[in-house]
């Protein structure tokens, strides 16, 4: 028998989880990007020793495991006296990540933008911020848009690990309540079905930002 | 006529003695008689009792018999239980004492009686010494840790003031890190637990702030015998008065016996 009315009593306890995962994945989706498209301009067009820097940024994030990474910023950074809260944490944890997976995104958008095209920019008479926003940036996101929707939406489920350092998001909420009244088909599911629902709407608001975004094809 | 009597008398004596000793078997007087305490003692839980590295039985319970022998004065003879068979070697007396780091509860108490305490095993809340915590009321607005779903967990769940942040980790391990690495200053969990502590690192022995749940240790032995039990006791009491009990806690768990320990 399944009770899922045991799990109503909880549903406080669930909604402030969802809320604290709507609110890391927001802002780690915008600091993260933002981190991953500086870095990738930097390894596409910057100077030798900003390239080297990324590269050791990527390698080093993309090649070790997210809950190292969360456990050496909580737990090890202290020693230094780096104190961070579970939040704070979680957040620069879930940025570095999402940054250094989408550096190599943005930076393959990068790459597809052909040096004549820059070219042709320079020689049409483009200020320089007329060519990064219109000639670059917005060309090489359109590329690879699906590919960095995909990675965040990633990047938030793999939030869920936060609650290892007793970060109160969906996750945290499911193990507790599944503590407390040992339904742990009930809480799971539910908690499932609520991170679905995320990674739903979260598409769909990708989508349509992509459309404003890269309106200019159908427009003009 | 007179002989008669007199044997008459010393039969009575001689079948009196016989009753008493299958009525009332006073395991205290066999004890005297053989010269001789046998003592169930743990050997695969620390620090209560394990196999030491010269291969000797060490720990709490283990100096506990020890001391009960001496005072008794009679040899020990030491038996290593485990906790499923502790009471059952008392039962069937193959043991006089189970110094076992027994708790009580109603089911042991309708099978064995039980001493007055003699270490203390408690879940509560431990941190650092900078931390001013004596009671759980005071509690509030502070950050304690704490392993979800442990029943100190519930514990602080149920009376811990509202505005506790309680912050629940993984498992046991995740919580001492936390308490090690400083993130947070207080921790519920097991005197045992911050003994290891202390233990690993002394300079942040977490101390004793207040328990959430006390179950100490009792030694335990046969039912009914009265006069075995006054004697434990009395033991008992006179190393809690002589300092030695506190001596034995702050060697085997490095913290003093807590407060009112044995009142």
């Amino acid at each position: 028998m399944l009770y899922f009315s045991d799990l109503l009593q909880y549903s406080d306890v669930f909604l402030s989880g969802l809320k604290t995962t709507v609110e890391l994945t927001v802002l780690t989706t915008i600091l993260g990007v933002s981190l991953g498209t500086l870095c990738a301009t930097a390894r596409q067009y910057g100077n030798q020793a900003s390239q080297r820097i990324v590269t050791v940024y990527v390698e080093l994030i993309r090649n070790t495991p997210f809950i190292v990474q969360l456990f050496f910023i909580f737990f090890g950074l202290p020693a230094i006296g780096m104190m961070l809260s579970p939040w704070e944490a979680s957040m620069i944890a879930l940025t570095i990540n999402l940054g250094a997976y989408s550096t190599e995104i943005i930076r393959a958008g990068l790459g597809s933008i052909s040096k004549g095209q820059i070219e042709a920019a320079k020689v049409l008479g483009l200020t320089f911020q007329q060519t990064l926003v219109r000639v670059i940036f917005t060309p090489a996101f359109e590329k690879i848009y699906p590919a960095l929707v995909s990675q965040c939406i990633i990047v938030m489920l793999g939030s869920a690990v936060i609650s290892q350092i007793s970060v109160e998001d969906l996750t945290y909420a499911a193990n507790l309540v599944q503590s407390r009244n040992f339904r742990a088909f009930e809480s799971y599911a539910v908690t499932a079905l609520l991170y679905l629902g995320l990674s739903i709407l979260l598409r769909f608001a990708f989508n349509t930002l992509g459309k404003r975004l890269f309106a200019y094809r159908t427009s003009n | 006529m007179k002989r008669l009597t007199k044997l008459l008398g010393k039969t009575l004596i001689i079948a009196a003695g016989f009753s008493a000793l299958s009525a009332s078997a006073d395991v205290l007087q066999d004890i005297k008689d053989r010269n001789l305490i046998r003592i169930a003692v743990p050997q695969d839980f620390p620090p209560f009792g394990s196999i030491g590295t010269d291969l000797k039985p060490q720990g709490i319970d283990v100096d506990m018999a020890n001391y009960i022998a001496k005072e008794m004065g009679v040899k020990i003879e030491i038996v290593p239980v485990t906790s499923a068979n502790r009471i059952p070697y008392l039962q069937t007396k193959k043991v006089d004492l189970v110094i076992s780091s027994l708790g009580k509860n109603p089911e042991r108490e309708k099978a064995i009686d039980f001493s007055t305490p003699y270490a203390p095993f408690f879940l509560g809340v431990f941190g650092s010494k900078d931390e001013d915590v004596t009671q759980i009321s005071q509690l509030a607005d502070k950050t304690v840790g704490v392993t979800r779903g442990s029943v100190e967990d519930l514990e602080l769940e149920k009376y811990a003031p509202k505005s506790v942040n309680v912050r629940r980790f993984e498992d046991n391990n995740t919580t001492l890190t936390a308490y090690l690495s400083g993130q947070v200053n207080l921790i519920a969990t097991g005197n045992l637990v911050a003994t290891e502590i202390a233990k690993r690192q002394p300079q942040r022995a977490p101390e004793s702030k207040f328990m959430l749940k006390d179950s100490p240790c009792y030694i335990g032995m046969a039912k009914g015998e009265v006069a075995l039990q006054a004697k434990v006791n009395e033991l008992i009491k006179a190393a809690l008065a002589s300092g030695e009990l506190n001596d034995i806690s702050m060697k085997w768990l490095k913290a003093p016996l807590p407060k009112g320990f044995g009142a």
